[in-house]
């Protein structure tokens, strides 16, 4: 039962990364337009290379 | 994120001070960021051609559009307005409307938006790691370790309730102090009580403690939170659409000088100036100047009327053809547009007070949760002679399995799935309430302009001419902007006639075109002034020396007009018309489109009163009309349907707004309203029967906590299915 000690630690730890992931996400505002993201996947304008970010052009 | 930390600030010492950084930010904010409503997009073409575009575009930065809320962002450099770019996009075919007023409202309603999903997404992995250890302790562990598992699962479920369960216990908190009893109050006690009780059994080393389905219920209940908030935020973001567009606006004629001033600035026996193609922003009378108006909207006559000195014009008519001074006899509060607005309100919030099957639901089964949970307490505290602590443990497993988990998510998740499968065929659903009342309709009332037809006349008797008379006919029709001429200009060049020359073509405003061909004067317009005998449908006549030719024309039919009669009356709704137009046409139209019940020549008051007589016989009525003459009636039926097309005024007033040019989504919407009914019904039977069944369990004292984690599951599972299962 040892082990428990190591293993209840590991799966909080891994529990709070998945939060703050999903965290961040929300903050970066991609559950925004879920509609548009289903159909931005079928557009090729980026496909060789990404979208250039133009600096601080942060939504909100 | 607030506003503040992202934007860079201007300097940085002004970071402490955000009001500062605001107003430092208005004065010299290098780039605008526009924000369009653009209703027309619906796919990804749309975003690639639009962003494309708009990329392409001389001091346009980025442009990114969001298909769901149909709202285009563009940061653009600042000589760059709105209007630009609304003129860029009518060229790719795109209707837009600049968003200005709403935008503050927006981001708190985003901010609320992202608010809930977060409070959703941390009960949601609190659940995840609560339910971990607790799986373990079901499986059988014991003693220390069973312990060790319950305070681990108290730590996570202590800060999750205090962050998570904010909502409910702030609305049961509002409520309380209001001296009213609604969900949230039940939901709150048993979240709180269930906590403590769970914790005290821990402390004590007792062998069930309900962490998991505290979290649970907290991350089911604000699932159903956050998709009924979705449902709002769309329809909150039409209403937005509409009351952002265009501040009325009028030119103010003060000693020979123009002056553009708002129209609630103007007072009685101003004199404004009203363009062609202007809209009539008071009621007034005509000082000078002659033109035709166009009342269609305001009247529902497709025929334009003429006007002239002492005529008295109305608030909401469009100017056609030539310029008018225009006395103002009733301006702001006293105009006939502002009376209309004003019984719009009154019937408003009549319709506010409907209370939906959702509600009803809740107001009969809030008050039995705690009563049961109350009632098991003392009858066990009887059996057991006193258990505190063996009764306490029945009430509260009583507790968390009555709670409405499933409740909370049948009805948002029908109204989320319904209004998603409409705004994908081009229905906007603006009033939550208004699918449940669509559902009610068995008489359905039509306005016919603009409504069932597309409000644009068609030419319908061209080959009754000689081709001479067509080419006259195209020559002078080209050079007016009147509805009729350009309607027979782009008739005859869709025929490839070519136009004459021609001499002296003049405009004589509020009459027609005149011009001198071969020698011989000719003339196309009222009948009148040309010398004809007037008909009693819409036309234009020609004058060619003595000769005279009428074209006539008939308004064509919105697409999907006859079908969507032909599928309602299938569905056994009564199908009426209601026209202000004159009898001939109206009697033509109906024919056209199978309505046999119509009536003609209907003032906007006998309009609403007709639908008040029929819903005051016991007649549920929807109303699709367009224009301000329907505002009336579309506020006071039941539930209301206008286009898109229509006056800004009806889209306020009506409950669903069809966002394309096709009919056909009405009768979708009202197949689709009786079967989401249908679904919400089955689901709070749905819930009802999960808790007939388990209730008796919880209070014999059988329940377990993992009895109560799995009826929650699984009959918020069952709702959510069955929801996804409309069609």
């Amino acid at each position: 039962m040892e082990v428990l000690a190591i293993l209840i630690p590991v799966s909080l730890f891994l529990g709070l990364l998945g939060l703050g992931a999903f965290l961040w996400t929300l903050r970066k505002g991609m559950y925004d337009d879920p509609e548009g993201d289903s159909q931005r996947i079928l557009d090729p304008r980026y496909d060789d290379k990404p979208k250039p970010v133009p600096p601080e052009d942060d939504p909100r | 994120m607030s506003l503040v930390t992202i934007r860079p600030s201007a300097c940085p010492a002004c970071a402490a001070a955000p009001a500062a950084e605001a107003q430092a930010d208005h004065a010299e904010q290098p780039d605008a960021r526009l924000l369009l409503s653009v209703p027309a997009v619906h796919c990804g073409g749309c975003i690639a051609t639009i962003e494309r575009d708009l990329a392409d575009m001389a001091g346009v930065n980025s442009a990114r559009l969001n298909l769901t809320l149909k709202r285009l962002s563009v940061d653009a450099k600042p000589g760059i307005g709105a209007q630009d770019i609304i003129a860029r996009l009518a060229k790719l075919g795109y209707e837009a409307h600049e968003m200005d007023a709403g935008i503050i409202s927006m981001t708190a309603t985003e901010k609320q938006g992202r608010d809930l999903l977060m409070r959703v997404g941390v009960s949601g992995f609190a659940m995840m790691n609560v339910m971990l250890l607790s799986v373990a302790v079901w499986a059988g562990a014991e003693g220390p370790t069973r312990d060790l598992f319950h305070l681990i699962s108290a730590l996570i479920a202590i800060p999750t309730v205090a962050f998570a369960g904010q909502p409910f216990f702030r609305n049961a908190w509002q409520a309380a102090r209001a001296g009213r009893m609604d969900m949230d109050g039940p939901i709150s006690i048993a979240i709180l009580l269930t906590l403590i009780i769970s914790i005290y059994e821990s402390l004590l080393s007792g062998a069930h403690a309900y962490f998991e389905a505290v979290v649970m219920l907290i991350f089911f209940l604000l699932v159903g939170r956050y998709l009924d908030f979705r449902a709002r935020a769309v329809a909150r973001s039409a209403a937005q659409e509409l009351s952002a567009l265009e501040v009325p606006r009028a030119t103010r004629l003060s000693e020979g000088a123009e002056r553009e001033v708002s129209v609630a600035d103007l007072a009685v026996g101003d004199v404004v100036l009203v363009r062609p193609g202007g809209r009539v922003p008071v009621d007034g009378v005509v000082l000078s100047g002659q033109s035709e108006l166009d009342r269609a909207l305001l009247t529902g006559e497709t025929l334009p009327v003429f006007a002239s000195e002492g005529h008295v014009v109305s608030a909401g008519e469009v100017n056609l053809t030539g310029p008018l001074q225009v006395r103002v006899t009733a301006a702001g509060k006293d105009s006939s547009l502002h009376r209309m607005a004003d019984l719009v309100a009154t019937a408003e919030s009549a319709r506010m007070r409907y209370t939906t099957i959702a509600e009803r639901a809740a107001a009969a089964y809030a008050p039995s949760i705690p009563i049961l949970a109350f009632a098991a307490f003392v009858v066990w505290m009887y059996i057991s002679g006193g258990d505190l602590r063996l009764s306490l443990n029945i009430a509260v497993a009583s507790l968390i399995i009555t709670c409405p988990c499933a409740l909370g998510l049948a009805v948002p998740a029908v109204v989320t799935s319904a209004s998603g499968k409409l705004f994908r065929k081009g229905l906007l659903i603006k009033d939550g309430t208004a699918l449940e009342r669509l559902a009610e309709v068995d008489t359905v009332v039509f306005d016919k302009t603009g409504t069932l037809t597309m409000g644009t006349p068609e030419p319908t008797n061209l080959g009754a001419h000689p081709p001479q008379a067509l080419q006259v006919a195209l020559t002078l029709a080209e050079g007016s902007s009147h509805p009729l001429s350009q309607a027979l200009a782009r008739a005859l060049r869709a025929q490839a006639v070519v136009p004459v020359g021609m001499d002296a073509i003049s405009e004589i405003a509020g009459y027609g075109m005149e011009g001198t061909w071969q020698g011989q004067r000719v003339r196309l317009g009222r009948a009148d002034w040309v010398g004809a005998e007037p008909s009693d449908t819409t036309a234009a006549y020609l004058s060619i020396g003595g000769a005279i030719h009428p074209f006539t024309f008939a308004d064509q039919l919105r697409a999907g007009a006859a079908e969507v009669v032909a599928a309602l009356q299938a569905q056994g709704k009564s199908v009426r018309l209601i026209s202000g137009d004159v009898p001939a046409a109206v009697q033509d139209l109906a024919a056209r489109v199978g309505i046999t019940d119509w009536q003609a020549g209907a003032l906007p008051a006998e309009k609403a009163a007709q639908v008040s007589e029929l819903q005051a016989a016991g007649h549920k009525v929807l109303m699709v009309g367009d224009g301000l003459n329907d505002t009336v009636a579309l506020s006071v039926a039941h539930v209301s349907i206008s286009p898109a097309s229509a006056m800004d005024a009806a889209r306020a007033a009506s409950d669903m707004v069809l966002l394309g040019r096709d009919l056909r989504p009405v009768a979708d919407a009202v197949r689709m309203s009786g079967t989401a009914m249908q679904r919400i019904r089955e689901n709070l039977w749905q819930s009802g029967i999960y808790n007939a069944i388990f209730v008796p369990i919880a209070l014999f004292g059988f329940a377990t906590p993992l009895w109560a984690a799995f009826v929650m599951s699984l009959s918020s599972i069952s709702v959510t299915l069955n929801a996804l299962r409309l069609k």
